[in-house]
């Protein structure tokens, strides 16, 4: 029990070192354009078929499942409005974070701690080429530019989703559903929600490569780098997203 | 050959944890020298190597390579001088989601950005031809075989034209007649860039046919330290025990 609290409070500050080391070198020249744009690519684009039925489905039965709720009490012309600001406040931006921490996480997680077992990244180091620069500032700053792009797309299939959801005993047009949308939203319901998504995809890709960086041992740490990148991201996202609660409460309420 | 000490390692200690691998370890190898190390498995043979170029941090001594000790750099000095040396790894360290060429070019792209494209693609041919690779310059590292996966990552130190090559277990895991490739690829190596190597290995037929000199490590010390002839004779019940 004791060496588990000891090794929970080493990683904790093993992870900082880590934090500290990104920003440390993200600021150096120079900057790996290149991959950076490749992580963009297999981040952002290769998640968008996930997003987008993730995001569908999220709208669709959130309408559904509303309808007779908001019905019981008359204010069913409001479900297209609750639905966007639950989409859009909360339900979007943690569904597609949690979804990123399950593919993205873990995949970086399992790439780099492969690439560790095999010596990859130490045949790096010997090059002198800066593993850290190449592979860990590359795919951080990917996911934290990458994530709340993602967001902003599953708040848009989501609300499409809710379209569709609100048509399934409704007769809705599309232009008085999203008049309706628009009407109700506010700057300040768009901004807290943006900015922890940065947040989330921030420490989506600084977990994945720390568990895959301090991965040691034999093929199976690969496994154990990516299960754990998963579950750590994911803890992150409910422990950010308590936090941002708790800020936007004080500040815009 | 001159007489001048490229490398020189002088009461170099290492620990992981409680265990003492390293207690005081001497040695130096001079220009255009092959020098072996053998020793059982976990006498701390690839980490005296590792200390080297600074993959492992060393707890006390000095390790002078170029005359100056690495020990003491700062990351940017270090990475200077680790482009003058190139690491061949056990298993050869490939990056597995590169081709060949790519693995190549990376390296040789990052550190000379001014190169043309045809300049780049020019030195990996050349390269790979030198290690008579040339037809699989597209296979990915899945495609190669173990042999090969070493002739590549023998190609991948010798397109930055480093001064020394630290070969861990070069043979290890390669048959017969393979092993005596690999072996004959380090002279020739050797031969053709004028390089300075150290090369670790359990194989009694590479260290025959490449060391010009073979350091024996037992206990976290030399134990013993002569050419081939003069250890297989050694009075040492141990050491000739290597050479059966």
């Amino acid at each position: 029990m004791l060496d588990k609290i000891k090794n929970s409070f080493d990683d904790a500050g093993k992870l900082s070192l880590f934090t500290a080391r990104f920003f440390k070198e993200v600021f150096k020249w120079p900057f790996q354009l290149n991959e950076f744009l490749r992580q963009c690519y297999v981040i952002g684009y290769k998640s968008l078929p996930l997003v987008t039925i993730t995001g569908f489905i999220m709208g669709l039965v959130l309408t559904i499942q509303s309808r007779p709720t908001m019905s019981k009490f008359g204010a069913e012309s409001w479900l297209p409005s609750m639905v966007s600001l639950s989409l859009i406040r909360e339900i979007a931006p943690v569904i597609t974070a949690l979804i990123c921490a399950g593919k993205i996480a873990s995949g970086i997680g399992a790439e780099l701690g492969s690439m560790k077992v095999t010596s990859q990244i130490d045949a790096m180091e010997v090059s002198a080429i800066n593993p850290y620069k190449y592979l860990v500032v590359t795919r951080v700053l990917a996911t934290t530019i990458m994530v709340p792009i993602l967001v902003f797309y599953a708040d848009f299939i989501g609300i499409l989703g809710g379209y569709i959801g609100y048509n399934v005993h409704g007769n809705a047009s599309m232009y008085s559903y999203f008049t309706n949308v628009i009407e109700h939203l506010e700057f300040l319901d768009i901004l807290p929600a943006t900015i922890k998504t940065f947040f989330f995809g921030f420490f989506i890709g600084l977990i994945g490569c720390y568990k895959g960086f301090n991965a040691s041992g034999g093929t199976a740490s690969v496994g154990h780098a990516a299960n754990s990148a998963v579950v750590t991201a994911s803890l992150s996202i409910f422990i950010i997203d308590m936090l941002a609660v708790q800020i936007t409460d004080l500040f815009f309420s | 050959m001159t007489a001048t000490p490229l490398i020189a390692v002088t009461n170099l200690r290492k620990s992981f944890g409680t265990n003492e691998v390293l207690k005081g370890v001497n040695f130096s190898v001079n220009e255009g020298e092959n020098l072996v190390i053998l020793g059982r498995s976990g006498s701390g043979k690839s980490v005296t190597i590792k200390c080297l170029v600074g993959l492992i941090p060393t707890d006390e001594g000095e390790m002078k390579v170029f005359g100056t000790d690495v020990a003491q750099l700062s990351y940017q000095e270090l990475n200077e001088i680790r482009l003058r040396i190139g690491f061949l790894f056990q298993g050869g360290a490939l990056y597995d989601s590169m081709s060949v060429r790519d693995n190549l070019s990376f390296t040789l792209k990052h550190h000379s950005p001014k190169l043309s494209n045809e300049e780049v693609q020019t030195r990996i041919l050349e390269v790979l031809e030198n290690v008579g690779l040339a037809e699989s310059i597209d296979k990915m590292p899945s495609e190669l075989s173990g042999g090969m996966v070493k002739r590549t990552a023998v190609a991948r130190t010798l397109i930055i034209k480093p001064e020394i090559i630290l070969y861990d277990e070069p043979t290890a895991g390669l048959d017969t007649i393979t092993s005596r490739e690999i072996s004959d690829l380090i002279l020739a190596v050797q031969k053709k860039y004028k390089t300075t190597s150290i090369i670790i290995t359990h194989d009694m037929a590479c260290a025959k046919s490449t060391g010009n000199r073979i350091m024996i490590l037992k206990d976290g010390v030399i134990n013993a330290a002569g050419t081939y002839d003069e250890l297989e004779k050694s009075s040492d019940e141990w050491v000739r025990s290597f050479f059966i």
